[in-house]
């Protein structure tokens, strides 16, 4: 951590710490400590820098070692840079048995990137990630903020080759299904199908 | 099968609007206040009579849970915690809830508040649940514009405020006492007990943790009565319940169900039957990573609730049904799940901390079949030596797995290390012959 830049939340941020820090009791604003953090890396390109870290703590009244201490506990946040779009392949059992290892394999060959690595352009780093909760839509992966789900190697490809184009690709399933009902049609509140063949229609 | 009438999330699958004027059409908010009016009192016997057991794995009585806080709010505060830390491994059924039917969520801790005695709730949802997250923050905005929750809530002259927090990537923090921990904003690692939550929780005040879908089935017991509740399923193991479905099946789902319905038309009515047809299955896991796996002789007839999957040593747990063909590597299931607890166990205690990751390298040994028979038994005797001695259930949930193989599959764990031990082409997979 040699990173000596400055760091200080721009006033957006400066206006949603506020926010944050006003959910908890006077005097707990620690507790405040994981939403702030989460914006600090946001601001800095989806990781967190010592001076970051510091400022947060600053902002809360806490000792930086106890705000150090949360950064490295949590998975999420990233204490180094990470590429603009962070890749997160769910490699979890519901993951694997539908096929985890082909969706790894088409990351790394799409990225031309191992594990845990960024790409030289700095726009992809690609994550193993554990189960991300959406096994009934597996195998999975999260990329920043989105979930696509629904996956094979080929579908995995087309989001990665849209991203690589500066285009957004639509997030979810990307099967033929709304979200988590059953593909073939509904087994239940069967009032609904005919809203389900809506949603059909729009993807 | 349950009837349609009878299910309460009528939008689980997003297919209708989830915002305020979709939840209120699907009956949502219909005149809350009338609820409260009902009191403390009666408001948590109503919860109770109504057999309602925790969904988020451990399958307590919700309505005694309530019970246990103190019936005066003293100098310090209640606070009413929802655990949307939804991590188990096969687990997604939360997620639906906050991003589908918010409003059943956000009425329901309005519910479960009031008769509590406390004025905020605090709803822990995982950081990766982003879009989840921004769907239950517009939807507490919303219920705070139309008068819902806020200073009066629904007008009864109740205080009462709901906050989304965030969590940023720790399993443990599903455990009640690590996430009080991390809302507090330290690493989420569990305390001891006693004392507990009730007593003293958040910020040293009295504190109930309930799962999402414990809160958010409550207004519908609350309307239609605990009777029509209890009504559903079998003494004990009694009301509806969302499953998910997961692995070798031909339409993986999310899908409300009654208690206790048998797990192989759970798996054929909505799930479209196991990959191949069903005497293709090899095992399921049936209630998340944390149960041990049944083998197929055991799925044929066993009830989906709390006590028929205790009586068969294994567990409902979060309802999670993780389904494996008979091409899957039984051995290599069960190393992954053994993997994720070595990253998960948050190093506080030291029989959770160095002995997952004695039994994930064991387990990797053996699943490469670079082992000897005899290991079998000294990896059986260190699950027995992490079980129940950590504070927390982690390290029994990363035991229990390995536990069940060995007690259903050990001939697979045998064959892995004497094929190797032949130089075996097959000893990759002991089904592949």
């Amino acid at each position: 951590m040699t990173d000596k830049i400055e760091f200080a939340f721009n006033a957006e941020n400066a206006r949603k710490a506020k926010e944050h820090i006003a959910k908890y009791p006077e005097g707990w604003q620690a507790s405040a400590v994981m939403p702030l953090l989460d914006l600090a890396q946001r601001q800095n390109e989806g990781w967190l820098s010592q001076p970051a870290m510091d400022y947060v703590a600053n902002m809360l009244d806490m000792p930086p070692i106890r705000v150090y201490e949360v950064a490295t506990f949590y998975t999420m946040y990233n204490l180094k840079p990470v590429g603009k779009h962070h890749v997160q392949v769910c490699t979890n059992l519901p993951c694997w048995l539908r096929g985890s290892d082909a969706i790894v394999g088409a990351c790394k060959k799409s990225l031309n990137i191992e594990m845990g690595e960024t790409t030289e352009d700095g726009q992809f780093t690609l994550s193993e990630a554990e189960c991300l909760g959406a096994c009934v839509n597996a195998p999975m992966i999260q990329i920043n903020d989105d979930y696509y789900e629904d996956l094979d190697s080929k579908a995995t490809e087309e989001v990665l080759e849209e991203l690589k184009a500066g285009r957004t690709p639509k997030a979810g399933s990307q099967g033929v299904r709304h979200t988590c009902e059953p593909a073939g049609g509904l087994t239940s509140l069967m009032h609904q199908a005919d809203l389900k063949t809506e949603k059909a229609g729009d993807t | 099968m349950l009837d349609d009438k009878d299910r309460i999330f009528t939008n689980i699958y997003g297919l209708d609007d989830p915002g305020i004027s979709g939840a209120q059409r699907r009956g949502d908010w219909d005149g809350t206040k009338k609820l409260l009016d009902l009191g403390r009192d009666k408001i948590i016997e109503i919860v109770k009579g109504s057999g309602l057991r925790g969904r988020g794995g451990a399958g307590f009585s919700t309505g005694m849970k309530w019970s246990f806080m103190p019936k005066e709010v003293g100098e310090r505060p209640h606070f009413l915690v929802i655990n949307a830390d939804e991590g188990e491994p096969g687990t997604c059924k939360d997620r639906e809830i906050m991003r589908h039917d918010p409003h059943k969520l956000i009425e329901g801790a309005l519910i479960a508040a009031f008769a509590m005695g406390a004025h905020a709730a605090y709803c822990y949802i995982r950081g990766e649940f982003f879009r989840e997250a921004e769907a239950l923050e517009r939807a507490a905005q919303e219920a705070y514009d139309a008068g819902l929750i806020g200073d009066n809530a629904c007008g009864s002259g109740y205080k009462f405020d709901f906050y989304v927090h965030r969590g940023m990537g720790a399993y443990i923090c599903g455990e009640e006492s690590a996430l009080i921990e991390s809302l507090e904003g330290k690493k989420g690692q569990p305390r001891m007990k006693p004392p507990f939550p009730a007593n003293v929780g958040l910020y040293g005040c009295p504190t109930t943790v309930n799962n999402v879908e414990s809160i958010a089935v409550v207004p519908a017991i609350m309307r239609r009565g605990a009777d029509w509740f209890a009504g559903i399923g079998r003494p004990n193991n009694q009301g509806v319940k969302l499953f998910n479905i997961s692995g070798h099946v031909n339409q993986p789902c999310t899908v409300e169900e009654e208690m206790g319905i048998p797990l192989k038309e759970l798996i054929e009515k909505h799930a479209g039957g196991v990959r191949g047809g069903w005497d293709n299955l090899l095992a399921i896991i049936p209630g998340g990573a944390s149960v041990p796996l049944l083998p197929r002789s055991v799925c044929d007839d066993v009830l989906m609730d709390f006590d028929a999957l205790r009586d068969v040593q294994s567990g409902l747990g979060t309802a999670a049904v993780m389904v494996m063909d008979k091409s899957t590597d039984l051995v290599r299931a069960i190393t992954r799940l053994s993997a994720f607890y070595k990253h998960e166990s948050c190093g506080q205690c030291t029989p959770c901390r160095e002995g997952t990751g004695w039994m994930w390298r064991m387990m990797e040994r053996i699943a490469a079949g670079n082992a000897d028979i005899n290991e079998i038994d000294t990896l059986e005797e260190v699950t027995r030596q992490v079980e129940g001695h950590t504070i927390c259930a982690l390290g029994d949930a990363a035991a229990w797995p390995i536990q069940g193989l060995i007690r259903h599959f050990r001939a697979d764990m045998e064959k892995k290390i004497t094929d190797a031990k032949a130089g075996s082409p097959q000893a990759g997979n002991p089904r592949a012959a």
